[in-house]
């Protein structure tokens, strides 16, 4: 023990410096945009307070919690809703995305036919292509899927393309060496060279369902009937019930984050022991 | 020990048969450069054949065209014994480890057995037996970047041997790695080459190493890629610690840098009258 101690003396200032900034730089990750959030809602509380806002133009957080208690079971049905709609469309943007990309590098004249549809599909915004989608497509979940799906899709796509084409040269000289079918190249060789770039599309795919879904349950809002929390919020818009819907806009960015942070687990547990970006830092 | 020493290296002898023979070679990539000019090399059972030259002299593309990897603009490879040999008959080892960074050292090794259909329980005593023979037992659940970079080229080698091949061929394989790992490697190769009497092609631009390991150093020369000298390497195997620090050995690796030398001059010199 002395003897650790004694070598804790012993740093020079330089070396003593850089030991107290890590320390620092370690608490602070997680203290700091705590401390900054507790701050801004309990400036948020005090602004309601000292201008007297009346609680259907700017609820106080207390409020909002209390609502969120409250309308649980409300809420939490729509959320489900939405939830639904956000998993089943990136399974769809999974399954849609890997499985074009597959096809796209089986052969560079497929994936220069095909790639523009998918970039203009891409950069099409979504609220504009609903009414289309309206027009031809009958069933409200149906409607939804496919609105949360275009917007998901395209980052695994692309993502996933990328993979398929950066495999080592050399690697793909040894399979070629060792008499490898295009069917072994592409289990053995191109996919788990592309799972890396996936797992990225994932995470923004992940953002961009909800998003997706949430922007479809808006937009078919306004002419049908959904139960999402977009509705909730819409209802509570027209009810001025602003803690309500305060309390759903806190539901939809838990969830996101949720989402993230999941994607983000998975994406960490299946690279941790061999991908550059999940290594540990060590210098 | 001095009767030995006298008698040429076994498959220096003339006797070996030819394995395979490269007749007036060439290859001229589609930029226009010529990588290969006229390349005579034949190349017996059994031999550690170098090939020894500066930047530029082809030998990478030679090892190539014997791969299979690439084919000629001109000439042929005569493959005595039947034809072009079958590729599982060729192992190859690149310039870089070349591994599979998500596979641990087993599966690495097992890759090439797998590609053939053999399944992991039918391949284990193969891989088993050739982790030992590189020196890597108790590695076999380690990740390439787990591993230094002497143990990487290790399974490397594993991996092209796993297959025993008639014929290893080696693109600088050490080049990368420091000059005390470097020499454990060239032992522990050699050890490996005596006991199986495989045959060799080791592309380097090491005279020491060429001179260490091999039995003949073929001396290539750039502008246009080309065969510029061969040197015989009678020196006795087993080759060891105690024949790199021999006198043997310094004039062997003076003569061959001498010729080395020359074929560089020489390069220059036609790079001078080219432009």
């Amino acid at each position: 023990m002395t003897a650790i101690d004694e070598r804790v003396l012993e740093l020079d200032p330089e070396e003593a410096r850089r030991v107290r900034q890590e320390r620092f730089e370690r608490i602070g990750r997680w203290v700091l945009p705590l401390a900054i959030m507790i701050l801004a809602i309990w400036l948020w509380d005090r602004i309601c307070v000292w201008n007297e806002i009346p609680q259907y133009i700017l609820p106080r957080p207390g409020v909002v919690l209390w609502t969120l208690y409250n309308d649980a079971g409300l809420l939490f049905s729509s959320l489900l809703v939405t939830l639904r709609i956000t998993f089943l469309s990136l399974a769809l943007a999974v399954i849609g995305g890997v499985g074009l990309a597959v096809l796209f590098a089986q052969s560079k004249w497929v994936e220069m036919s095909f790639f523009p549809f998918a970039i203009v599909l891409q950069v099409t915004p979504i609220v504009a292509i609903f009414p289309l989608i309206n027009i031809y497509v009958n069933d409200q979940t149906t409607k939804l899927l496919l609105c949360a799906w275009i917007v998901a899709f395209f980052p695994i796509l692309s993502n996933t393309t990328l993979g398929l084409n950066s495999v080592d040269r050399n690697l793909r000289d040894m399979f070629k060496l060792n008499g490898a079918t295009r069917w072994q190249q592409l289990r053995y060789l191109r996919l788990p060279a592309a799972m890396p770039y996936f797992l990225g599309g994932l995470k923004i795919a992940g953002g961009l369902s909800l998003i997706g879904a949430v922007v479809a349950e808006f937009v078919a809002g306004t002419t049908g009937q959904s139960s999402g929390l977009a509705s909730r919020i819409i209802e509570a818009g027209y009810r001025l019930n602003a803690p309500r819907l305060f309390a759903a806009l806190f539901l939809i960015s838990l969830t996101g984050i949720l989402i993230f942070l999941v994607l983000s687990l998975i994406s960490h547990l299946i690279l941790r022991r061999w991908h550059e970006s999940a290594l540990k830092q060590e210098r | 020990m001095m009767q030995e020493k006298v008698a040429p290296a076994p498959s220096a002898s003339g006797t070996s048969s030819t394995l395979l023979a490269l007749r007036g070679v060439g290859k001229v990539f589609s930029n226009g450069v010529t990588a290969l000019s006229d390349v005579d090399l034949t190349i017996r059972e059994g031999d550690f054949l170098s090939l020894l030259g500066p930047s530029g002299c082809g030998k990478s593309t030679a090892l190539r065209l014997i791969a299979g990897l690439s084919t000629p603009t001109s000439g042929v490879l005569d493959w005595r014994g039947g034809g072009s040999l079958d590729r599982s008959n060729i192992g190859f080892v690149f310039q870089e480890p070349t591994l599979l960074p998500w596979a641990n050292v087993f599966d690495n090794v097992w890759l090439p057995l797998r590609l053939k259909g053999i399944s992991r329980a039918k391949a284990t005593p193969a891989i088993t037996e050739m982790l030992a023979r590189v020196h890597l037992t108790g590695f076999e659940d380690a990740v390439p970047r787990e591993l230094s970079g002497g143990m990487k080229m290790r399974v490397s080698i594993a991996r092209a041997m796993v297959t025993k091949p008639r014929v290893l061929l080696m693109d600088e394989p050490f080049a990368a790695l420091d000059e005390i790992t470097r020499f454990k490697l060239n032992n522990d190769l050699l050890e490996l080459w005596q006991d199986e009497r495989f045959t060799v092609v080791f592309v380097t631009h090491s005279v020491f190493e060429s001179v260490f390991l091999s039995n003949r150093v073929v001396i290539m020369a750039a502008r246009p890629g080309r065969v510029f000298d061969e040197l015989a390497i009678e020196a006795t195997y087993p080759r060891d610690e105690a024949f790199r620090t021999s006198p043997d050995y310094a004039a062997l690796c003076r003569q061959a840098s001498d010729v080395l030398v020359k074929a560089i001059n020489a390069t220059a010199g036609t790079h001078h009258d080219g432009h």
